[in-house]
């Protein structure tokens, strides 16, 4: 029996699609059975992602589900035609990653998801009118001029429930209590990364609650994307996760070329796997380096941002960019490599192990970094699974998440290199997934700098790049890993040369999702440890 | 030798010849306060500029170069932008208190300052209790400190303050037992005496074991006292942005910043003055053209290079090692520091009493 005859058992009504995923179509009152029968049943204990979508005569979303056992993968659509009051049910108890996702479909569609526990705006003001990735939506600027004064009802939020009969109840409430004694993190923090706000209830020094509060710098790239051209779209990438720049455009090169059904050249193919595993290395000596720091080691943080220099070097001389390359374009790479690359790159493989060592002697073996993380900020497996924490957080505990492994893009099949997994699921495992990641990307690079030694190929672009690009009407997904875990792409075409509906699925909301579940019961000062081992970056956040 | 008391005693007796006693002591008293003061500036200045080119050299950098040679203008730019900056009024504090926090810090710091022996015969306080005095002098500092995070109103403030306020008081406890060893060992409390005391040897050598783990004891736990890192808890820049002194801004905020550093300085010269003979030059029994030699070097100079050599010791901490968290600081402090510390009173108590030392 196939998976789309094991569905359809378990819900009749479902229609089908077949596609880069089977994609079932199932109702909006059938959808919750569903999809608890899906998890429990047939194993998909993994939600990729919620895409909210208006397609003018519906408004829904599109749930991306993967078995982490068997890599199997299954999309399912789900849609209500009511635009004055769309509802459809909550899966966040089923998945916790909904939690936030729906949330955020909430904000940008209007879509109120029946029995998700706390249904406030994620990005936008509370006062914000209109829903902005709606087709209607009415972008006057009189409508939402700047306000310059505080949301008052930040704390206020509801739930939608409904009873056996059908019957829906809307109850307000408030996330805090009055008695709660509610610390403010950020925006204006020194140790939240960026422009992000952690509201944490505190008992003494205990933490009881931590309520995230995003969008900050949110810059509306999905909706900006609309329209744009596709090789226009690319810029956006670059600055969502900016320690991540090269794989999220190379996700979204990959997920263009596909539909586009563009063949790349095997030499673009291994100078983007170089630059992302360069990316990797980058983005994982700044997280020793921000996790050393926000425990008060300076030291340790002017050091990796020693090495960090010499790989800016490296990308500085080839695309001329040190935070946003802009290299990968649809089809390969926009220009061949600096003659002295891969000279550069051996060099930087060959200190980097030496520094590698000189971090563990100064921070890893310390006696109070150990007590400070070991033990600390635990997090489960099947709770990684179910907030969708992917990437190093999720292989801390113990989760095989790598997309390279379990989907291999690009030549990554081709290379040898290994999953580094732990199993504690504390901040210290998560401080050394990303260490022993950073001596498998220099494993990685050194194969590489040999591939690309002996390729014999110098097209660095596919030759018969279209124009002007225009994808066949339909949608795709596509999955890389970042340097903070899986980073996806959902494009929705309508055949023009603008997409209908781009989402970026990114790493950093959903280790956002998981703060609380981490810090709840450690101190104060473990809040700091415990965010800077989760290691999310705030414009990946706010897209 | 050269002995400073020859000076002071020469314009003792140089005033006295045309005015009264009363306006005598008075005179030198303005002097001393005016001295104390300037030195106080100064010694601020040379160690804010001492720390940030350690660290710069710890952390492979350059430190401030622009600034005049070696960058050494710097300091009197940094100075003198802070004495212009404006003392931000707020709303909603207890005006009164939040004013007096700092003057509490500072004048704490100074009455400690005070009992430094400096040289020979260069001391301004020096009664019999003089050890005692400067401990009871130094625990005001952690009043201000709290009136500090308390009056500005504050969350970050006030949960700096109440982690200073654990922090502080504790590690006050192995500050005392470690030098309460010494002056077992010394048998006195006044200044002079135990710098005397140490001219056949300094007090980590004689005291041998227990001296050296007193001396270990001592440097933790001042390192706390000075709410430095790793122990830098109330002001954990990384959680609570500032600590205690969030709200404060000009020279309120300078005088903690000064505080800060001039208490590196006096818990320096603390353990010089107990550990390593003060400013007694290096002396070994029966050595004596060494001991002649040394005497060369004038003890003003042993001194403050004996305190520049602990701090660097500080220092050294400060820039290696992570946070330590609030549970784990105060569980170091009352399982470990201090009945170690108790023990160490009794080891060296027995030492002592059977005349075990040098």
């Amino acid at each position: 029996m196939n998976l789309q005859e094991k569905i359809a058992s378990l819900c009749p009504s479902a229609t089908f699609e077949e596609g880069e995923y089977l994609l079932v179509n199932v109702a909006d009152k059938e959808w919750h059975s569903l999809a608890e029968s899906l998890k429990k049943e047939l194993g998909f204990d993994y939600l990729v992602s919620v895409t909210g979508v208006d397609w003018n005569e519906s408004l829904g979303c599109m749930y991306y589900l993967t078995n982490t056992e068997t890599n199997e993968k299954v999309s399912v659509k789900v849609a209500t035609t009511d635009r004055e009051n769309p509802m459809l049910h909550s899966v966040s108890d089923l998945w916790k990653v909904a939690l936030i996702q729906e949330r955020e479909v909430y904000d940008f569609f209007g879509i109120v998801f029946i029995g998700h526990p706390d249904m406030r705006r994620l990005f936008m003001r509370t006062d914000w009118v209109g829903y902005p990735l709606r087709k209607d939506y009415d972008a006057n600027p009189e409508l939402n001029p700047i306000r310059l004064d505080a949301e008052e009802n930040e704390d206020d939020s509801f739930v939608v429930t409904e009873d056996e009969n059908g019957k829906l109840t809307k109850t307000d409430y408030k996330i805090f209590s009055e008695n709660d004694y509610v610390v403010n993190f950020g925006p204006q923090h020194p140790s939240t990364h960026g422009v992000m706000r952690l509201r944490s209830a505190v008992d003494g020094e205990t933490i009881t609650k931590v309520v995230p509060v995003c969008g900050y710098i949110h810059r509306g790239i999905e909706k900006l994307c609309e329209g744009k051209t596709y090789p226009q779209t690319l810029f956006f990438t670059d600055r969502m996760d900016y320690m991540s720049s090269c794989q999220n455009r190379h996700c979204l090169c990959l997920c263009i070329e596909k539909a586009l059904g563009l063949e790349v050249p095997r030499r673009a193919q291994i100078i983007r796997v170089m630059f992302d595993e360069l990316m990797r290395i980058g983005s994982h000596i700044l997280a020793y380096g921000c996790m050393a720091m926000d425990m008060g080691a300076t030291t340790a943080f002017v050091y990796g941002f020693r090495e960090r220099e010499q790989l800016m070097d490296i990308f500085e001389k080839t695309t001329g960019g040190r935070m946003s390359q802009h290299y990968h374009v649809i089809g390969g790479v926009a220009a061949d490599v600096h003659p002295d690359f891969i000279k550069d790159v051996r060099e930087f493989c060959a200190i980097l192990p030496s520094k590698v060592k000189e971090y563990h002697t100064l921070v890893t073996g310390n006696v109070i970094f150990k007590n400070r993380t070991i033990g600390v900020g635990v997090i489960g497996k099947e709770d990684v699974i179910s907030y969708g924490t992917s990437g190093p957080n999720g292989r801390a505990s113990g989760w095989s998440c790598d997309v390279r492994k379990r989907a291999p893009y690009a030549i990554y099949n081709e290379l040898n290199f290994d999953e580094v997994i732990y199993n504690e699921g504390d901040s210290f495992a998560r401080y050394m997934v990303r260490m022993d990641e950073v001596m498998q990307s220099v494993k990685l690079l050194e194969q590489l700098c040999d591939m690309l030694e002996k390729e014999e190929g110098n097209e660095y672009i596919a030759p018969k790049v279209p124009k002007i690009i225009k994808l066949p009407a339909g949608h795709w997904f596509q999955e890389v890993e970042a340097s903070r875990g899986a980073f996806g792409v959902y494009i929705e075409s309508d055949g023009g040369k603008n997409p209908y509906r781009m989402h970026f699925n990114s790493p950093g909301l959903n280790h956002v999702a998981a703060v609380d579940k981490c810090c709840a019961g450690y101190k104060i000062a473990d809040l700091i440890t415990i965010s800077a081992s989760l290691d999310y970056v705030i414009p990946d956040i706010d897209r | 030798m050269f002995d400073f008391s020859i000076v002071t005693g020469w314009l003792h007796n140089w005033l006295l010849g045309f005015m009264p006693e009363w306006l005598t002591t008075t005179v030198e008293c303005v002097l001393i306060g005016v001295l104390m003061i300037v030195a106080y500036a100064v010694l601020a200045m040379v160690y804010i500029f001492y720390e940030r080119k350690l660290c710069a050299w710890m952390q492979c950098r350059l430190g401030p170069t622009r600034v005049g040679p070696w960058g050494l203008f710097q300091l009197f730019a940094d100075v003198f932008k802070m004495l212009i900056k404006e003392i931000i009024r707020l709303e909603n504090i207890d005006r009164f208190l939040f004013a007096l926090a700092p003057y509490l810090v500072i004048v704490a710091s100074m009455l400690t300052f005070a009992c430094l022996p400096w040289g020979n015969g260069l001391q301004i306080i020096d009664f019999n209790i003089g050890v005692f005095f400067m401990v009871a002098a130094s625990s005001i500092g952690v009043l201000g400190i709290l009136l500090a995070g308390w009056s500005s109103n504050n969350k970050y403030t006030l949960i700096g303050a109440m982690r200073s306020g654990a922090q502080m008081v504790s590690y006050e406890l192995s500050v005392g037992l470690s030098i309460l060893t010494i002056v077992v060992l010394a048998g006195t409390m006044s200044i002079t005496e135990l710098v005397e005391a140490q001219s056949d040897g300094w007090f980590l050598f004689k005291g041998h074991i227990p001296a050296f783990i007193a001396f270990v004891i001592y440097l933790i736990a001042a390192n706390a006292e000075t709410n430095r890192g790793p122990f830098d808890m109330p002001e954990a820049e990384h959680e609570l942005t500032a600590g205690y002194h969030t709200e404060y801004s000009g020279m309120h905020f300078g005088f903690f910043y000064l505080a800060e550093y001039l208490n590196l300085f006096i818990v320096s010269g603390i353990a010089s003055l107990l550990f390593l003979g003060g400013w007694m030059p290096l002396h070994v029994p029966g050595w004596d053209g060494f001991n002649a030699v040394m005497d060369y070097i004038p003890s003003i100079v042993w001194f403050i290079g004996k305190a520049l050599f602990v701090t660097f010791l500080l220092m050294w901490f400060r820039w290696s090692y992570p946070r330590v968290r609030i549970d784990q600081m105060l569980k170091l402090e009352w399982k470990y520091l201090m009945p170690i510390g108790l023990f160490n009173l009794i080891l060296m108590t027995l030492v002592v009493m059977y005349d075990l030392h040098f």
